[in-house]
Order: structure tokens, then sequence, then C-alpha cells
């Protein structure tokens, strides 16, 4: 019955959405006030409407119902509580249904938050925002549904995959979708100044925290899944440049740069269109991902719902969306005007420049995503696209990237006195040359790739640190910075550590593979493992092989060495018949150990197997680097501190 | 140009990327199902020893002269198990000569197996270490393979084969062959 009222619910929603797609924009063409108000209201009973629905499948998961099609195929009784609850965005039909609930949150929250916006611009982007909504409700009712009952019911479900259970991965999805979904504001924030022919700092200023927070999600989202793929896969990788992981990127990279032209536009007026166009296109790619992870028209590790029924639903839902956009966009594009007047030596040339980059690395995933698609629809065959081509043409970008990423923040805005501004960079370039020397004389590994990239790192995180103390002049000063500069020096100094973090765990790691049988030793990267013993033993829900690993560092004098233990394990789930492995992981500083147990040897009378061991220097930087861009958005969301008092006082 | 054209470009594009996308989803084609780039060229000749003591081993140089069945399978397979009553009635009833090819399995797993489950296989060869696996391009088991009289791969089903796929996919080209 509640996975009834669910189903219904949302129906209603679908019917309500298609109401504010249709009446506050008619509403607002002919300036009646009512109409555009009606936006507001349809947007919250929305909301509500989407949480009964979402609910209902929840309460469903976690009673394990099993008349319901999707429970039984994604959920079983054995599954702890919380992977029941998170088994209601693993699966597509129920992670459509976050997608739509997200959808219809974030324009609640337009309604609530955009109430001093002019009533025309608040109304028409609500309007475009229930558009999209009320679209992806027909894909979910039409061709996803996950309220569909099944007769007779099984006694047990079979969606018992031992590899999706697991915390980074139950709430990966929700952030992920937070941030594709959370573009979406910007994109009917563009229709509707595009309609309005009025782009400008009350816009721009409007839109940054939105921005912001759907960036800080997604950033998020593919961190999790990036640690995720990390430990449980146990390929010792944190990124492979699968279709599913460039999915989430583009719209990053799209949206990072959409950041920084906001700024640009709310201090300088300028770059209007290429805004605009940048809005369209975040959410655009975020459209994209859904449909090529979704479609299978790019086969991935990940793909869980292959059927090109729904990849042609949603192709059309993409093509109704960003083709409906561009379509307005070529119409009024020509008639915005920017005040374009840049000079060379000013912070918004920088960021333009800066900008170039980050669209051209999207282009890049964009082009490399795509390229088996485009050679199996010219039809010369499947081909797939990997690492080598993504380092070939990325790693290049990232000197120039990062030399501006240092300077950007230190320039002023509008025209520069050039003797003053590059006085600022003496010291940090100085010191970064000096680092420079050092790494390249001494014996650590200098490659150009850990040159650039260690280098990259420092300058910016030295500009950073010479912008603060510049910025703050004296102690108390400090306090007075805003929390969006601050935000701002954490996401760049964010960046600074995943480059630094990515270079020391790609360029620098050491890797071993040996046969193991109890007392074997094995030297990796200045620690040796003693191999103790191995068991093999029945958990809860699954048989495993355990082997028992002492460690120690090499470099530890006899009297004080200490010994610590990996037990990276191998387990079989009978149940869903899946093997997994479960690697060992220690954090020695910055840097990690890692050990993934492989193949048993069958024909040796006592247990031995095939151990990988890998050393991956500075990696917890690069995980850490991620937290500090989302924190950063975050910082960068709080309004100015006169806004806040001015709220304050308005409150008193 | 024009600033009018200039904001046309990206609508352009987005047109072209969407008629690109399209024609392969449209096609019918399914993509999670690549062509085999085998299919059309001669089968991997490397013979592969007995599996069990007392049975053949497969030797592809050996049955060429009329069509056969490869099934690649392992006794750790429940997949297997499932089509090994349908594969015993296609040697049986329809006088098909099935070779095993036994992937990555003990002879120990393998015998009991057999006889529990019934042998179709006119001969079993071993793939202890996956390598003809690699050398089909078979990446998981079930998978079976159709090979005609000169010894050409003609079909690969990834997956069990049921009464139903026989009679939609195997029938008819086996049939064409003996013509």
């Amino acid at each position: 019955m509640i996975i009834e009222l669910g189903h219904f619910a949302l129906v209603l929603a679908f019917f309500l959405a298609l109401l504010q797609a249709a009446v506050p924009l008619v509403g607002a063409a002919q300036n009646r006030r009512s109409w555009m108000v009606f936006a507001r209201q349809t947007a919250w009973s929305s909301l509500g409407l989407c949480t009964i629905a979402f609910v209902a499948l929840m309460h469903a998961y976690a009673l394990s119902d099993f008349s319901v099609k999707n429970v039984v195929e994604n959920s079983h009784t054995l599954k702890p509580l919380l992977y029941k609850l998170a088994g209601t965005w693993g699966n597509h039909e129920g992670s459509m249904l976050l997608w739509v609930w997200m959808l219809s949150f974030w324009g609640a929250m337009v309604a609530e938050r955009g109430k001093n916006l002019p009533a025309t611009l608040q109304a028409r982007a609500l309007g475009f925002q229930a558009m999209v909504t009320a679209g992806f409700m027909l894909f979910v009712l039409a061709a996803s549904n996950p309220f569909t009952r099944i007769d007779p019911a099984p006694p047990e479900g079979f969606g018992l995959n031992p590899v999706l259970q697991d915390p980074a991965l139950a709430i990966h999805p929700p952030f992920l979708y937070a941030g594709y979904v959370g573009f979406s504001v910007a994109f009917c924030f563009a229709m509707a100044a595009l309609l309005e022919k009025k782009i400008d700092a009350v816009w721009a200023g409007f839109l940054r925290p939105w921005v912001l927070a759907a960036w800080a999600a997604l950033t998020v989202g593919i961190a999790l899944g990036s640690i995720w793929a990390y430990y449980e896969l146990g390929w010792g990788g944190f990124w492979f440049w699968d279709p599913v992981e460039n999915a989430a990127l583009m719209p990053w990279l799209s949206g990072t740069a959409l950041l920084h032209c906001l700024s640009v536009l709310e201090k300088r007026g300028a770059m209007k269109n290429w805004t605009i166009f940048l809005a369209i296109l975040s959410f655009s790619l975020s459209l994209l991902g859904a449909f090529l992870v979704r479609s299978g028209v790019l086969t991935s590790v990940h793909a869980f719902a292959l059927d090109p029924a729904r990849g042609v639903f949603l192709l059309a839902l993409l093509g109704l969306a960003t083709g409906g956009a561009l379509f307005l966009y070529a119409l009024r594009a020509p008639y915005i005007r920017g005040a374009a007047l840049f000079r060379p030596f000013s912070r918004e040339t920088v960021l333009l420049l800066n900008n170039v980059f980050l669209f051209a690395a999207a282009a890049t995933v964009f082009m490399g995503t795509l390229y088996p698609l485009f050679m199996s629809a010219l039809g010369l065959g499947s081909v797939s696209v990997g690492a080598p081509y993504y380092a070939a043409v990325l790693l290049p970008m990232l000197l120039p990237f990062m030399a501006m990423m240092g300077l950007a923040p230190a320039m002023p805005w509008r025209a520069g006195k050039p003797r003053t501004t590059l006085k600022r960079f003496a010291a940090p370039l100085l010191l970064t040359l000096g680092a420079g020397a050092v790494l390249f004389f001494s014996p650590l590994p200098s490659t150009p790739v850990v040159m650039v990239s260690m280098l990259g790192a420092l300058w910016v995180v030295l500009t950073l640190g010479q912008d603060v103390l510049r910025k703050a002049g004296s102690l108390r000063g400090f306090l007075y910075l805003p929390a969006r500069y601050y935000g701002m020096v954490l996401a760049h100094a964010g960046f600074a550590l995943i480059v630094a973090g990515a270079a020391g765990a790609t360029q620098a790691h050491s890797e071993e593979i040996r046969w193991m049988a109890a007392g074997d030793r094995l030297r990796v990267a200045g620690y040796e493992l003693v191999m103790l013993n191995a068991v093999s033993d029945i958990g809860p829900n699954f048989n495993r092989d355990k082997a028992v690993f002492s460690v120690r560092n090499l470099a530890d004098s006899a009297a004080d060495t200490e010994y610590f233990f990996m037990t990276p394990e191998k387990r079989w789930y009978p149940e869903s018949e899946k093997a997994t492995s479960e690697a060992a992981l220690s954090l020695r500083g910055f840097d990690m150990l890692y050990a993934v147990l492989g193949d048993e040897d069958e024909k040796s009378a006592s247990p031995r197997f095939v151990l990988r061991v890998y050393y991956h220097p500075l990696i917890a930087l690069l995980f850490a680097g991620a937290g500090f861009i989302a924190l950063g958005g975050v910082l960068s969301m709080l309004p100015p501190r006169a806004a806040r008092a001015r709220k304050k006082e308005a409150q008193a | 140009m024009k600033p009018q054209i200039f904001a046309l470009v990206p609508l352009l594009l987005f047109i072209g990327l969407v008629a690109l996308v399209a024609v392969p989803l449209l096609r019918g084609t399914d993509p999670a199902k690549p062509e085999s780039p085998m299919i059309g060229r001669a089968a991997p000749a490397a013979a592969l020893p007995p599996a069990l003591a007392g049975v053949q081993g497969f030797a592809p140089a050996e049955i060429s002269g009329k069509p056969a069945v490869i099934n690649f399978f392992a006794s750790w397979c429940v997949p297997c198990q499932a089509e090994q009553p349908f594969l015993a009635r296609m040697a049986r009833e329809y006088g098909i000569a099935i070779y095993g090819v036994n992937y990555k399995d003990k002879p120990a797993a393998l015998a009991p197996w057999l006889q529990k489950h019934g042998n179709p296989f006119t001969a079993i060869g071993a793939d202890a270490d996956g390598r003809a696996a690699i050398d089909w391009g078979v990446y998981g088991v079930p998978e079976t393979f159709v090979i005609d009289s000169a010894g050409i791969i003609r079909l690969r089903h990834v997956g069990p084969v049921t009464a139903a796929e026989y009679e939609k996919i195997f029938a008819p080209l086996l049939a064409e062959m003996k013509k």
C-alpha cells in the first residue's frame, strides 16, 4: 500500500511539474504576479510529493518488501540495514528517483532563497526547472519505474553484491547526484536570464552560492568514488579514466570554469555570454553523464542499467534540454554585451586564460570518453582510450594552469601596475626555483612530471601564503578577511595537494609481486613484510583466505623496531557467487602501504599465495586535497560579513 | 564572423553530437555485447591436453571437416551447470559434436561434476592457465562458439545456451552450414 502511495505521489508530482513548467513562464511574459508566485508554491509541493515517493521506496527496502520488483532485484535480507537503505539508490530505478528528488529539492530551495530576486527571473527559472523535473519524472514513471510489484513475491531477494557493500559507496551517489542536479539551478537561471536579456552582477552574485554548493557536492562525490575504487577494487589505482568517472569529471571541470567566470561577471561585468554558455554546458555534461552511464552506449565496469530503450529516452531528454537551451542561446546571445575591456595585466585576464585551460581539459576528457562512440558510429570498430592519451594531453596543460593559479589571487582587478604586482611574486618564484634546483640535484626521483607537479604545487601554496599574509597585514587582519577569500585559498591549496599526491602516487610508487608462503620475506620501498601464516575461515556470509604479515620499517634501528600487521583477505560470497579482494592498507605518514592477496597455489601442500604490494608515496595528500576543495567551496558560500550583520539586525 | 552566426556554433556542434550518438542506439545493436573480433577468423590452432584421464584432449586441427560447437566451461561456474542438460540434449538429440574447454579448473573437481551433471562433450581440453580463453577472446564462462567445416569461427555466444536461444541463433546457422 505504501508503495502505491509513493507511486501515486510521483504521478501527482509529475502533473504538478507540468503546471509549474507552464504557468510561471506565461505569468512572467504577461506580468501576472499571482501566476509567478504560483511557482514557489508548486516547488514546495513538488518537494513534498517527491519525498513521499522516495521514502515509500526506502521503506520497502528497510522492510525487505519482496513484493516490489526493484527490492527483489537489489536487496537481500542478509544485508545490514545501512546497505538495505543505501540499496534504494544503488540501482538504476532508485537512483533516478533520487535524481528526481534532488531536482525538486533544489527547486524548492530556489523558491525559498530567491524571494529577493526580480519576480520574473525567479518565476522563469523555476519554470525551466520544472520542465527538466517533469522530463525526468516521466522517464522514471514510463521507463524506470521502481514501484512495480511482482507476483508471486519471492521469499528472498538476489541483490547482494558484496563489492558494493561499502560505506563510501553507500553515500557516494547522493553527493554525486546533488552535484549533477545542482548544476540545473545554474542552467535554469541561464535560460531565464537569456529570456530576460539581462545578465548582471546581481544575477551572478545570486547564482554563485548555488554553483558552489553543487560543485562542492560533486567534489565529495568524485572523491568518495575514487577512494572506494582505491581500496575496494584492489588494483592499487585511484582513477581509471573509466567513462563513468569521466562523466563526473567533465561537469566538474566545466563547473570550476563557471565559478571563476561568475566572479569575473560579478566584479567586472565581463564574459557574460561565456558564463551563460558554461552554465548551460555544466548541466548538459551532467545530463550527458547520466545518458552515457545509463544507456550503455559505452561499456564500463560501473554501468548497471543497459537498456537501449532507456538510452533513447535519455537521449531525447538531453536533446530537448540542451538543444533547447543552445537554441535560445543562439537567438539571444548576440544581443548580450559585456563590459569587455580586458587589460592584459589584470586578474580577469588571468581568469580568462585559466578558463581556456579548464575548458580545454573538459574537451579533452569529452573527446577521450566519446571517441569509442564516434569510431563505432562511423563503423571503424571498437576501440578504447586509456590513460596514456589523457596523460599526453592534460599534463602539458598543467604547468601553465598552475602558474596562473598562483598569479590570479594576487592580481588586482582592472588594470594592475605591473611593477608593484610583479614584486609580489618575486619571493615565491625564487623559492620555487630554489626548491626545483634542490629537487633536481637530490637523489629523489625527478622525472619531468614529478618536477612540474611538485614545483607547481609549491608555487601555488607559496603564492597563496604570501597573498594571505599581505592581505591580512596584521594579526588582527586575519579575522577580517572574508570567508569567501579563505574558501578560495583552501580550494586552491587543495588542488595543489591533489597534484602533489597524484604525482607521488603514480610517478614515485614501488610495486612488488611474489609468491609468498609462511616465513617468506618481501622488501618494498624500505619496508619488509614477513608472512606469518595464512588462515581459511568463515565470516558472517562469506568464506575467506586471510594472510597475516608482520611489517617493519627497515630504517628503524634494531633496538626500537616497531612491527605492525597487515592482513589482506580474499573473500568468496557463496550467496552471490562473487569473489572480492580486501586489500590491507596501512598509512605511513602521507604514504600508503597497500597489500593485495592474489591467487593461491593449488599444487602446494602448505598455503602459498601471490602477494602484490604497492607503496604509494603522498597519496594521503590526494584525498586530503579533495576534502580541502570541498571545504573551500562550502566556506565560499558563506555570505559576506556585512550581509550577515544586516540579517542579524533585521532579526533583532 | 557575425555574432549571430558565432552563437549558433554550439547548437550545430550539439546536433552533430546527438546524431552521432543516436546512430548506434537506433540501429539497435546492443552495445553491451560488442561483436567479437574473432568472428570470421580461423579458430586458434593450439591443441589442449585432456582435462581428465580417459577423455580426449581438444585439438582444433583434428575436427576440421564438419561444423562443431566449442563450449568454454568450468565446474565452479554455476551458469555452466544450468546449461549442461541442454548441451546434453544438443549432443544426443541433434547429434552435434560439442568440444569442451575446461577453463581454470581442477581434475579432482571436474570428474565428480561431470558425473553429476552429465558429459555432453566429444572431447575436453584443459585450459588450466586460461591461455586458450585469451586466444579465443573469451571473457567469462560459459561461452560457446560455432566453427564451420573450414575451421572459421562463425558465432560467439556469451552466457548459458538455452533452448530458445538455440532455436533462434544456433539452429539457423547450423542448418545453413550443413547445406
